[in-house]
């Protein structure tokens, strides 16, 4: 019997294990999803929280419970991977073997990457919405704003969701504004880009949106750290922005299994080849969603659309057929922009978001690369569909794995 | 794409005036592009960060980060900014012939 083990069970991991335990020969493979966790938790969701319009609960679910049957499940901390004796050491000192093993880790953010950034402040004037715990403390400080300086601030990329912290920037000027707290806050966004987003057509619109809701934007500020007695951000260069309420996106690092394992990249990320989705390093190790150092968006909707050529290229290394290069960077985000509206952005590695009509061309009902009361409409229908379609592994209708450029002003 | 006489010698360059063809790269562009970017004269501090750069993208194939520039390439940030003010690994790298650094998406 041959094992393929998948290494997490977040929303890539549990996407593989969903197809190919119908795809995979039963007799001759058995499939083991290893995950430390016992919750698995819908991580779009957590931008939410600090408005109270989540709670932890509404994005909470138990792993076992979206893993289908006919697999093994183990609940426990892989310590160590032997990449060239194809072996797992498990945190009880086990060892487990593997013929295929998929890496589906993730990313998670790293305050001590900052200096002082998870010091005295933390958590007191100093949050992050990027786990349950931050935006859950967030929304409890949010609900207490009384005004002052409120500053919304980028560590460095890249970061899981990159559309994240300008959702929530335009998210907490609406929430302000409805409590009548916006004209004694003074908002800010303090990015190390050179403007509000990485793709030049929508950051120029999303930095006039920053504009036009009268958010400062503080671009090119690579930060040096945080000095949480002052209550002031300091860049490499000199530059200083104080606050009286720090959100901070910190750095986002893969698991350090991968240094320890010396796998990963100076982020913990696995090199991984852009169109195959194998390991760079290793015939037998393949990379799904945040874990991986493709310059793509760290998203669901990227493993999603990642989990269908991984699939088929698991079934082809089996057979010792050639790979299929068919993974093009993938991207679908839906972005929040406050009162009830939002945009959408369709893109891969090579076409970057433009205007146009989604999935349906000419038709919608999604407008790309604009603001609609329909995309935000999308945005929520997104809960449903992440538990009920898209861990399933089950196709949506009129979304195809690569990008279509059908309905899209080119 | 276009055309740009640089220090006596014709390059290729984008739009933004990066090489895009590094074998026509030489120490003396590299000086004049310097100068452009009003980095001054060429320290071997700024050496240091050019031949990492120019070393690790032949490796990897990449542009490198500006943390590994630091872990790997041993140069510090803070001096980084001091040696390129204003965006440390968009300059070094056009001054070292190579492509700018895609910021990630």
């Amino acid at each position: 019997m041959k094992k393929l083990v998948i290494l997490g069970a977040g929303a890539g991991g549990t996407m593989m294990a969903n197809h190919l335990v119908k795809k995979l020969n039963k007799k001759e493979w058995s499939i083991t999803v290893i995950d430390q966790e016992r919750k698995h938790y819908y991580q779009a969701g957590f931008l939410f929280i600090p408005f109270g319009s989540y709670t932890a609960k509404n994005v909470t679910k138990q792993i076992a419970q979206y893993l289908p049957k006919g697999i093994e499940h183990l609940n426990i901390r892989v310590d160590l991977i032997k990449p060239e004796e194809n072996k797992l050491i498990f945190s009880d000192g086990k060892e487990f073997e593997y013929d295929i093993l998929i890496a589906a880790t993730g990313c998670r953010i790293i305050p001590s990457e900052v200096e002082g950034l998870d010091g005295i402040g933390w958590r007191k004037d100093i949050f992050d919405f990027y786990t349950v715990e931050g935006a859950t403390a967030l929304a409890e400080k949010l609900n207490g704003w009384e005004g002052g300086n409120l500053v919304v601030h980028l560590a460095e990329m890249p970061i899981k969701c990159p559309v994240a912290p300008l959702e929530f920037v335009f998210l907490v000027d609406w929430f302000l504004t409805k409590r009548g707290k916006r004209e004694n806050t003074k908002l800010t966004y303090v990015t190390p880009l050179s403007g509000a987003f990485t793709k030049e057509k929508t950051s120029e619109i999303l930095g006039h949106m920053l504009t036009d809701k009268n958010i400062e934007i503080v671009a090119d500020f690579a930060v040096e750290k945080v000095d949480p007695e002052a209550k002031v951000l300091h860049s490499y260069d000199e530059k200083t922005v104080p606050y009286d309420l720090l959100v901070s996106i910190p750095t986002n690092m893969g698991d350090e299994l991968y240094e320890k394992s010396g796998m990963g990249d100076d982020l913990n990320f696995i090199p991984t080849e852009k169109h195959t989705l194998k390991a760079k390093n290793y015939e037998n190790i393949f990379v799904i969603g945040d874990a991986s150092d493709l310059p793509a968006s760290k998203a669901g909707s990227v493993a999603h659309a990642q989990s269908e050529v991984l699939t088929e290229n698991i079934l082809r290394h089996i057979k010792g057929e050639e790979l299929l290069q068919d993974f093009d960077g993938h991207a679908n985000c839906f972005i929040e922009s406050g009162f009830g509206q939002g945009f959408l952005i369709d893109f891969n590695y090579d076409v970057p978001p433009v205007q146009g009509t989604f999935p349906v061309p000419g038709i919608g009902p999604f407008s790309l690369l604009k603001e609609t009361r329909m995309n935000h409409m999308g945005k929520l229908i997104m809960k449903w569909m992440y538990w009920n379609i898209i861990l399933k592994g089950v196709k949506i209708p009129f979304m195809t794995s690569k990008m279509s450029l059908k309905g899209k002003k080119l | 794409m276009a055309e740009k006489e640089i220090a006596g010698k014709t390059v290729q360059v984008n739009e933004e005036g990066y090489l895009t063809n590094p074998s026509e790269w030489n120490r003396e562009i590299a000086k004049e592009i310097a100068k452009e970017e009003g980095i001054g004269e060429l320290t071997d501090g700024h050496w240091k960060v050019i031949e990492f750069l120019q070393k690790d993208y032949e490796e990897k194939g990449t542009m490198p980060s500006l943390r590994r520039v630091t872990k790997a390439g041993g140069v510090p940030t803070k001096e980084l900014y001091a040696l390129y003010p204003g965006g440390p690994l968009k300059k070094s790298s056009k001054i070292a012939g190579l492509p700018k650094p895609a910021s990630c998406v």
